[in-house]
């Protein structure tokens, strides 16, 4: 029961980090390396906000959020415009960004293990007999209503509807005047706000360490992996595949394991069905 | 009010030089050798000119140790369109391979290098062979992660000396032994791979970077050629793996680390991606610049990074390519 009930949460933490790597992807077509950096960094601002400036939590939530959404569109508009469409430079420039960053913040004093984000409601509660603290709730709450948000927000907004016509096909898509450098820096901006959300909430259970950013990152990439680039359905589905797995190795051979679990899935699934569980992407693009 | 342009044109020496005429005086000649011999004697001189200080010898090691990384990146991507972006597993699995053979097996040093280099290229290509058939990005994911799946494994099953690594490797006997080693490797390397880019082996790499439809189409097997490929840029960073190892008489995790993968990416991109020289002067000025901002201590890798990325955006040709523009034309201003 502990594990079905922990691996759950452990899958909807999963699918809350990755929902902004796979947006940013499905839009723009950009695999935005500097996911991970974002994600610490997001985190990181927010610890400043309450504990150097003593905001509340709730308004350095949203300050935090609107820093990641900023942070997002400017490495867009300065240096992913000029590198769209080459794979190679768009990975190597984003990355690069993402190391930069993560090391700024490791120079500038984000060491060791005295950074904690508080948690909103403190407390615990038992359910089916095992005790869950409110945060591990709050997670399932806030990413299954990021989950219901994104579905609205496609389906029934002009921009949403935008971002979609984008995804299938770019260039009818501007024959109709959507601007695709417009949808494309806002999918980064939301992406790395939805990215921030995820530090917000999942980084409370542990510490603020710079290390986090390269496993967040690999963790996104394994999740859209297995679920396939781009598609939001292919999320949800190898979140809880992997969240299963990871938990269960856990569980049953020791917490190393879990990222050689979230490594081989990667390359497992590359090797079999590049495009993963649920892609729609063509098979001449991805292999010879 | 005149309208200008800019029009650049060829030098009337570069013209004559392209052909037989090349060796009709010693001007022509001069014009041809002279970048390579600057190269060639400029890296041979080098540990005799730093004699004075053992700390930036130590340096033209690194330095070439990069540059022979970088090589081998530039080689994979801007040769074979395959971009690695871990050649962080070619050094791990080359150094440890070089010191399980020194170490269990009791070898020489210059019996194990070579030795690990072939079966370290072996093993990697052997690795890579299944995710072969990958392009871009997918490609790219799947080389950043074997190292990282390396690294873990070694910790989570705590062989070969887990986290402490394995210490007690026979290092080289003299010091100009381990430096002109390597400098001579890299030259080796260097000149090699220009020459093999341009053999007909080359020309199909270049065509499975461009359409690897049209090359299968003409009956090639191109995961074979992508293989081969594959193999040469193993060897040049498993040699560099087991070099490290025999210089630092230690092998460990930090084979497989992440600067093994970065910098030579960065050196590739300010150097100018498709020269190959161009991702040996890129490591020439990173190496001694990352060691000259040692005291920054980890704010070196976002350094790099920053040079990356500005290099990226504003100057993508490179400067090696810069270089050769300067050097074969001439530029003036013409009326439109």
């Amino acid at each position: 029961m502990y594990v079905l009930i922990y691996a759950l949460i452990n899958s909807f933490i999963l699918s809350l980090i990755s929902l902004g790597f796979a947006l940013v992807y499905s839009i723009a077509r950009i695999p935005n390396f500097a996911h991970g950096a974002i994600y610490v960094a997001t985190g990181y601002v927010g610890w400043l906000l309450i504990n150097r400036l003593s905001l509340p939590f709730p308004l350095a939530i949203i300050v935090a959020l609107i820093f990641s959404a900023l942070i997002g569109a400017l490495i867009y508009r300065i240096v992913l415009i000029k590198v769209r469409g080459m794979a190679l430079s768009e990975i190597i420039a984003s990355y690069a960004i993402g190391i930069a960053i993560l090391e700024i913040l490791r120079w500038g004093g984000l060491r060791g293990m005295t950074f904690m984000l508080p948690v909103l409601i403190p407390g615990s509660v038992e359910i089916l007999g095992v005790s869950i603290d409110y945060q591990r709730l709050l997670i399932l709450g806030v990413s299954g209503g990021l989950l219901l948000f994104l579905y609205l927000f496609t389906h029934h907004t002009k921009t949403g509807l935008s971002f979609r016509a984008i995804a299938q096909d770019e260039r009818a898509s501007l024959m109709l005047g959507i601007d695709s450098d417009r949808a494309a820096l806002l999918s980064l901006s939301i992406g790395s706000a939805i990215c921030g959300l995820a530090a917000l909430f999942v980084l409370p259970l542990g510490n603020i360490v710079v290390e986090a950013g390269y496993s967040t990152l690999i963790f996104a990439l394994a999740v859209c992996v297995v679920g396939g680039l781009g598609s939001t359905a292919g999320v949800v589905a190898a979140s809880f595949i992997l969240g299963f797995a990871q938990t269960l190795t856990e569980k049953l051979i020791s917490s190393h394991f879990q990222m050689v679990v979230a490594l081989l899935a990667i390359i497992g699934t590359l090797i079999l069905k590049p495009s993963g569980l649920f892609g729609k992407q063509k098979e001449l693009e991805e292999r010879v | 009010m005149e309208l200008l342009r800019k029009e650049r044109v060829d030098r009337g020496i570069k013209v004559r030089t392209e052909g037989i005429y090349a060796i009709s005086g010693w001007q022509e000649m001069l014009y041809l050798l002279m970048p390579r011999l600057l190269l060639i004697v400029g890296l041979l001189a080098l540990p005799l000119i730093l004699g004075p200080f053992p700390y930036w010898k130590r340096v033209i090691n690194m330095m070439c140790a990069y540059a022979i990384l970088s090589l081998s990146f530039d080689f994979l991507a801007n040769y074979v369109g395959l971009a690695n972006l871990g050649s962080a597993l070619f050094t791990g699995i080359g150094g440890y391979l070089s010191a399980i053979f020194s170490l269990k097996l009791g070898l020489p040093v210059f019996l194990a290098i070579p030795l690990a280099t072939l079966m370290g290229a072996v093993l990697s290509t052997l690795l890579i062979l299944p995710t072969l058939p990958l392009r871009g990005v997918y490609f790219a994911i799947v080389t950043l992660m074997l190292p990282l799946l390396f690294c873990r494994i070694i910790e989570a099953l705590n062989i070969l000396g887990g986290t402490n690594g394995i210490s007690g490797v026979p290092g080289f006997e003299k010091a100009f032994v381990e430096e002109y080693t390597v400098i001579l490797v890299l030259l080796g390397f260097l000149f090699s791979l220009r020459r093999l880019v341009n053999e007909d082996f080359g020309l199909v790499l270049r065509g499975i970077k461009d359409n690897d439809q049209a090359v299968r189409a003409s009956g090639i097997n191109v995961t074979w050629m992508k293989a081969i490929a594959v193999f040469v840029a193993a060897l040049l960073g498993s040699f560099v793996g087991s070099y490290m190892v025999h210089l630092y008489m230690w092998a460990g995790l930090s084979l497989f680390a992440l600067d093994f993968s970065v910098i030579p990416i960065a050196s590739v991109v300010i150097g100018g991606g498709g020269t190959l020289v161009g991702g040996v002067i890129g490591s020439f000025i990173l190496v001694p610049l990352s060691e000259a901002l040692r005291a920054f201590g980890t704010l070196r890798i976002a350094i790099y990074c920053i040079i990356l990325t500005v290099f990226i955006v504003f100057k993508s040709e490179g400067i090696m390519i810069y270089l050769q523009r300067k050097y074969h034309q001439f530029e003036r201003w013409v009326k439109v």
